[in-house]
């Protein structure tokens, strides 16, 4: 059974979450799959974005709880296994991925499915999806990067509201809080996000990924870390093809052609 | 293609492990390439600063094991290697280690041995000995908990889980990191501003600093305060201050 679906053309590799009558919620195949793809995604340098949506009318319900049905006399699960197994591993990944990574938010996105959604570098949310951070109300805590993400992308009062309430956010609130890039109206969100996708997949590859690692190692780094490393990823991407490509485009008003090196 | 090769820049000797198909695996042929590299170096009077360094991914990930599978006890007790890690011990200019990548077993107790340790964000540190039912042989149990204390060290050296470049760093083992692409030019520049001081005063600070591991504190001041001394007979010193005072960039010639 595939519950990853990937296709890759155009440098884009779409990976479709594919548990439709489960919203797409994550069982230890799914996630064994989706490490498979993402091994690809970081070895294969002709995929050059990474799209992330859901089969379905949901985007990711996050764990499924059926596989978490526990026997009240039993012992107490472990549930950090799961999250060091799978999920802090997706999270690293993804994070350290030298390329960008899209998440069209197509319905639901619930638990882990929310915080993997909101983790990714450009969100684009379907007008009718939904954010839920539901740990909360199960007794648990955001996991999947929820509890750094979540202050870093909403600000701590509405990363408190919405970690300990637990309430359905819309796309719309979600995007006007600034935790998403684009809402759009549900039918044109595979074209929106397709055409970004493939935009991004033909851009300098190489400088977008240390923009991204630069971005995220600014989560952590004093000003003065900060500019330094700014000087060292200046450094390295002056020396990339594409750098070279693009100052001699334009000195010699031709067309752009990246090879993402 | 040589597995050691020698690259000069200027008066720094950069020396880069390079058996790749081996993981830069340091084999006693290696051992000895290298020991007769820092002996040359430590006798020609236009080499400063030694930097060590590997390939990408890896500095090296330890000792040759068919090499170590093949002794006995006996053959152990007289285990060459004993004598090639105290020749690259004895050398008496500064020795800087780029890592990019494993520095794993005797990789690390190279890494251990120098003087200083720039990494690149992809190195790892890492004494796996104990995996393979033995113990670290060339400095690993000793120098790594002078540089890390008990705790970690004792942790690495009993668990054999090897460090990343970030808590390297945080322990004290590792004095730089950069994105692995500038590790090898940092570190050059780096072995550029020490060799633009005088030869002398490096050898006498180098061994100052390497005393202070094996003396109690009275003895080591006293032993420093010798080595300054000392310097006080050398041309280079009144270059130095005069260059310092005359607000010019000094000469040094080794004298």
């Amino acid at each position: 059974m595939d519950f990853i679906l990937s296709h890759v053309e155009h440098g884009v590799m779409t990976l479709t979450l594919n548990r439709p009558d489960r919203l797409n919620s994550f069982n230890d195949v799914m996630h064994q799959q989706l490490a498979e793809c993402l091994k690809q995604a970081e070895r294969d340098e002709t995929i050059r974005c990474l799209l992330i949506t859901g089969a379905g009318r949901g985007f990711c319900a996050g764990q499924d709880l059926n596989d978490r049905n526990v026997d009240p006399n039993g012992p107490a699960p472990d549930l950090g296994m799961s999250v060091e197994r799978f999920y802090n591993p997706l999270v690293r990944r993804l994070a350290a991925l030298p390329k960008p990574v899209i998440c069209a938010v197509n319905g639901v996105a619930a638990g882990a499915g929310a915080t993997l959604a909101l983790g990714c570098d450009i969100v684009i949310a379907a007008r009718s999806a939904n954010f839920v951070m539901a740990f909360s109300k199960l007794g648990l805590v955001p996991d999947c990067g929820g509890t750094w993400l979540l202050p870093r992308v909403a600000g701590r009062a509405r990363a408190m509201g919405l970690a300990l309430l637990g309430e359905k956010l819309s796309a719309e609130q979600a995007h006007a809080w600034g935790m998403i890039w684009q809402v759009v109206d549900d039918a044109a969100l595979v074209d929106t996000a397709q055409q970004l996708a493939v935009h991004l997949a033909a851009q300098p590859t190489f400088g977008l990924g240390l923009i991204k690692q630069a971005i995220n190692a600014s989560e952590t780094n004093t000003l003065n870390a900060q500019l330094d490393l700014e000087r060292d990823y200046q450094r390295i991407a002056g020396r990339s093809a594409d750098y070279r490509e693009g100052v001699s485009a334009f000195l010699n008003k031709r067309a752009l052609h990246f090879t993402g090196k | 293609m040589s597995e050691l090769i020698q690259t000069r820049h200027g008066r720094v000797l950069q020396l880069t492990l390079n058996r790749p198909a081996a993981r830069n695996a340091l084999n006693n042929a290696l051992l000895g390439q290298l020991a007769e590299a820092l002996e040359a170096a430590a006798v020609d009077n236009t080499i400063s600063v030694c930097v060590i360094t590997g390939d990408a991914r890896f500095f090296a990930a330890g000792a040759d094991l068919n090499e170590m599978a093949e002794k006995d006890l006996p053959a152990t007790l007289n285990d060459v290697r004993l004598q090639l890690w105290a020749r690259i011990n004895i050398f008496s200019k500064p020795l800087i280690a780029a890592v990019n990548g494993y520095a794993l077993g005797a990789g690390c107790e190279l890494v251990l041995l120098c003087d200083v340790v720039i990494a690149g964000e992809s190195a790892r540190f890492g004494l796996p000995e104990i995996t393979l039912g033995i113990m670290p042989g060339a400095g690993g149990t000793q120098r790594l908990i002078r540089c890390v204390g008990k705790s970690l060290a004792s942790k690495m050296v009993l668990t054999g889980e090897s460090i990343t470049a970030r808590q390297a760093l945080a322990a004290g083992l590792v004095s730089d990191i950069h994105p692995d692409a500038l590790t090898l030019e940092y570190a050059l520049q780096q072995a550029a501003q020490m060799a633009r001081h005088s030869p002398l005063a490096l050898q006498a600070a180098k061994q100052a600093l390497r005393q202070s591991q094996e003396v109690p504190l009275q003895a080591g001041l006293a032993q420093e305060r010798q080595l300054f001394t000392l310097l006080a007979g050398t041309e280079d010193r009144r270059e130095g201050i005069a260059a310092f005072l005359q607000k010019r960039s000094p000469e040094f010639k080794g004298r």
